[in-house]
């Protein structure tokens, strides 16, 4: 039990509880870039139910989440992992210069097929 | 003032449904959990029984709390009737604030048949709690004064 | 002037140790009315009860308080006592002067302070107590059985051999219930149907039981012992007093495309049907939406075959009323629609089945005669997934938050029973938890896994599309960490079960309270576990909460008990302690009724004498053997009219006001 104040400050961030999770692993059944990702959702919720959110924030997972909320549709016991996802990457980029992926790189990985949407999206997920 | 809240005694009166809080109350004095001998309690059938006039009764007769203990939510013997006395102690203590006794002067606890500790452990706060309070006056009928 | 007697215990030094029992003696010697005071060692004991009962006779009291123990250990000795010589034990009031004096404090002045305190207010409650009479009400010697599953089947069983008469109300046309559509039971893997038939077949020979199966019970009035119920037989079209089961007419319908039922709808059957081969009663009945004659008024062709002359298109519902002295809940349950778990593609795939359906395809009386096919296209599944929990477990809308209790068993049955019959398929599990709790439980369970080679995956199955004739599993194995794919022919779901869709309506018109889900609660989760808050009626089975065959047998079997214990009684003897209106001061207005947790209370018209002539007002009722004395009522009432016999109004008032003296 590593970090029970940051577990707390995921839960308050996303208002989700993790405790709520019977481990049944139908977000991990259902995500749909399970084999993209290092971790995957249900390990997201056991690792902040166990307060090692540092394991998360470092992990390049949670940037390859495509946060089409599958896991949260199908949570059996409305744990929804991808609002805590989405809580870890907000944590991360909160802290100065933590950005994963600096405004310059953009251009450089800018599809021309992508949405605008997605680009305003990423944006607002930039500090400084 | 000092000096008088130290002799000062309250009068409290507790009703306890039969089914869970008086045998909570049995409980605690099989386990010898002391609390002040002020309170003083009446049996009744069920938390339901309450009526509010008797609170009121108490409150002109002098006395400084009065406290209900009934069956937890849920658990009640009469399967319900501890959610109507919740309801009626919710309007009943809402009035009795705006007449101006303090809300701290009335409590409503659940307390089951298993929870010796716990009635010896509220009733040892609620009579801190009206012994800081003092004397009740607001209610009191001086007619009823020995 | 009343006189009162005053005992005070010593209980040892229990009391004596902190309370200065002589000062209490005395101090009460003081208190008004009171004639005679005396302490003693040990009142409850025999010697105790003999001065009791001695200073009744001598003084000729009128009630007697006693300073001892909590009322809740020796009240009831003290009232016996007192009936025994001639007092009314009502008239008895016990101050607890022991766990909420003695034992709790230790300063003697102040013990003895708050026993004389205590004394004082029994004292002034004797003073206004007033002798009261338990009734009596007579006991129906009838029992009724609402569902005839194997809950109700075994209850009507053990009731009827204890020699009482049991009705037993099935609204399908034939009882038997969800049992009969299962192909084996666990864990002992016998046939139900062989198991179960004989027990349907004693019920139709048993003399005490009557069967009114296609019948529903339409409302329900009366209390415990006196019961009324009335029970529409609806109309069979067929007489069933002719009807042979000769099966001639079900040959030649020409309406065959209705949905059988009892197959879980994968065939269909004839619009004059007996449901299956063992029905009992094994008569016909003609499904009014689907017979054509009923429909256009052409056809007839039963009539024409049926060599008894038992149809009768003209036949109408029967309303029966029979009188019962216990009522037993049996309605069971029925599995949760898959609708919503669109994920899991059990409305657009037709190769995905509930257990139910599987059920079905691999008994040998169901539609392919026991041979395990495809639904969608008749082939040999190879690769078969099972889902647990669906439907379990969850907090969204589309679930129940319980465990249904009996899918991990019977999956873990299905998949061992498929692997012996098949040994060429793969069989797959995925779980979140097995629970198996039972005697032999877990040792099945673990069969299926070592001795039948049935793969458990700890994990879910995320969606099930259908592609190119089979079906894409998508799911996680989370000890291994990684998401399968898994190409199956079958999916069968482990669907949640829920109480059925009458138990509802039951519930109300018995006043017989239920939880969120729909299940009966009981009387008390541990102590009480096969009676009902409200008295008489009695529960039985799945409509309790989710169980499995044992289970319910054995709580059928608790309930009958119950029942005959119940019906053996001549009389009953109600509770005293009950609420009864003022008729001068009630003004009709039915708050105390709607607070009633028993429905005791009802309202009658009444002639009152007033100058002038005669009024007639509407006036509350209590029924006093419904009636369990918790008061609602009496705060409810407005008027002040209601009150509660043994804790009357003005009794509390004199302990408040004695308290706080």
């Amino acid at each position: 039990m590593q970090n029970l104040k940051l577990r707390e400050k995921i839960e308050e961030m996303s208002g989700v509880s993790v405790l709520k999770c019977m481990r049944c692993g139908k977000c991990s059944a259902t995500c749909p870039n399970y084999d993209e990702m290092e971790f995957h959702p249900h390990q997201f919720v056991y690792f902040v139910e166990k307060g090692e959110i540092d394991k998360l924030a470092n992990s390049k997972s949670i940037y390859t989440c495509l946060s089409c909320m599958a896991c949260v549709e199908r949570c059996p016991r409305q744990v929804e992992p991808a609002k805590i996802i989405e809580a870890v990457k907000l944590l991360q980029i909160r802290k100065q210069g933590n950005n994963h992926l600096k405004p310059e790189q953009v251009s450089v990985s800018l599809d021309p097929e992508l949405p605008a949407q997605a680009l305003t999206s990423a944006f607002r997920k930039y500090s400084k | 003032m000092q000096v008088e809240n130290k002799t000062f005694k309250p009068t409290i009166v507790a009703f306890c449904c039969n089914w869970c809080s008086y045998a909570g109350a049995d409980l605690a004095g099989s386990a010898r959990l002391s609390y002040p001998a002020e309170v003083k309690i009446i049996r009744i059938p069920c938390s339901c029984r309450l009526n509010p006039m008797f609170i009121l009764k108490a409150f002109q007769r002098g006395a400084d709390g009065v406290i209900l203990c009934g069956c937890h939510p849920g658990d009640c013997h009469y399967t319900t009737g501890n959610y109507y006395a919740r309801r009626r102690m919710t309007t009943l203590f809402s009035m009795l604030n705006y007449l101006g006794i303090e809300k701290e002067r009335t409590r409503v606890e659940w307390v089951s048949a298993a929870e010796g500790a716990k009635f010896s452990a509220v009733m040892n706060d609620f009579v801190a709690t009206i012994t800081a309070l003092g004397e009740n006056k607001k209610l009191e009928d001086l007619r009823c004064k020995k | 002037m009343k006189k009162i007697g005053v005992f005070v215990c010593w209980c040892g030094s229990n009391i004596a140790a902190t309370v200065d029992v002589k000062a209490v003696v005395e101090a009460c010697k003081k208190e008004p009315n009171v004639v005679f005071a005396e302490d003693y060692q040990y009142i409850c004991s025999e010697i105790g009860q003999n001065k009791m009962a001695d200073a009744i006779r001598d003084y000729k009291l009128d009630g007697v308080v006693i300073c001892s123990c909590s009322p809740r250990m020796h009240e009831a000795t003290f009232r016996k006592t007192a009936e025994k010589a001639g007092l009314n034990p009502y008239m008895i009031e016990v101050a607890n002067i022991r766990e909420q004096c003695s034992w709790i404090h230790k300063d003697i002045e102040e013990g003895t302070e708050k026993a004389i305190v205590l004394a004082r207010t029994a004292i002034a409650k004797v003073l206004l107590n007033a002798p009261l009479q338990a009734g009596e009400s007579k006991v129906t010697k009838r029992a009724l059985v609402i569902g005839g599953g194997i809950a109700g089947i075994q209850s009507a069983l053990d009731i009827a051999d204890a020699g009482f008469e049991v009705d037993i109300v099935e609204k399908k046309p034939s009882i038997g219930g969800k049992m009969s559509q299962l192909d084996k039971t666990f864990p002992t893997l016998d046939c139900s149907a062989c198991i179960l038939t004989p027990k349907m077949v004693d019920v139709s020979a048993h003399e005490k039981i009557n069967i009114f199966a296609y019948s529903e019970v339409e409302a329900v009035s009366g209390f415990v012992g006196n019961f009324t119920a009335k029970i529409r037989q609806k109309a069979r079209y067929v007489d069933t007093a002719k009807c042979t089961g000769c099966r001639a007419c079900m040959e030649k319908c020409p309406s065959k495309k209705s949905l059988n039922e009892f197959n879980a709808g994968l065939d269909t059957r004839p619009a004059i049907y007996i449901p299956f081969a063992q029905a009992v009663p094994n008569k016909a009945t003609i499904d009014p939406n689907a017979c054509i004659k009923l429909k256009t008024g052409k056809c007839g062709i039963c009539s024409k075959v049926c060599t008894a002359g038992a149809i009768d298109y003209e036949q109408k519902d029967q309303i029966i009323e029979r009188e019962y002295g216990a009522i037993v809940v049996a309605t069971g349950y029925n599995i949760i629609n898959l609708d919503k778990f669109n994920e899991l593609g059990y409305s657009d795939c037709k190769d995905v089945i509930t257990s139910l359906e599987f059920e079905r395809l691999t008994n040998a009386a169901g539609p392919t005669k026991g041979h395990l096919i495809c639904p969608s296209d008749g082939r040999e599944p190879k690769k078969i997934v099972f889902v647990q929990c669906v439907g379990s477990r969850g907090l969204r809308p589309c679930d129940k938050q319980y465990c249904s209790k009996i899918c991990c068993m019977y999956t873990a049955k299905h998949a061992m029973l498929l692997r012996e019959k098949h040994p060429e398929t793969e069989v797959y599990v995925f779980y979140i938890d097995v629970r198996t709790p039972g005697k032999n439980y877990d040792e099945f369970y673990r069969r299926a896994v070592e001795q039948y080679g049935v793969h458990y995956i700890k994990g879910q199955v995320g969606k099930v599309i259908e592609k190119d004739g089979h079906l894409e599993v998508q799911a996680s194995d989370l000890l291994a960490d990684e998401q399968l794919h898994i190409d199956a022919d079958l999916v069968v779901l482990a669907a949640a079960i829920e109480a059925d869709d009458t138990a509802r309506k039951i519930g109300t018109m018995l006043t017989a309270s239920m939880d969120t889900n729909d299940f009966f609660t009981e009387a008390h989760a541990k102590l009480k576990p096969v009676e009902s808050p409200t008295a008489g009626i009695f529960l039985s089975g799945m409509c309790q909460g989710p169980k499995d065959i044992p289970d319910t047998v054995a709580q059928a079997g608790a309930a009958a008990v119950k029942v005959i214990g119940l019906l053996s009684k001549d009389t009953l003897k109600c509770n005293a302690c009950v609420a009864s209106p003022n008729e001068n001061m009630c003004n009709g207005c039915s708050l105390c009724a709607t607070v009633c947790p028993y429905g005791a209370i009802t309202y009658v018209d009444k002639e009152f004498r007033i100058p002038g002539g005669v009024q007639v007002r509407r006036v509350s009722q209590v029924n006093e053997a419904i009636c369990q004395g918790c008061g609602a009522c009496t705060v409810a009432c407005m008027s002040g009219a209601m009150d509660l016999k043994g804790f009357t109004n003005k009794e509390i008032m004199a302990e408040v006001e004695s308290i706080c003296k």
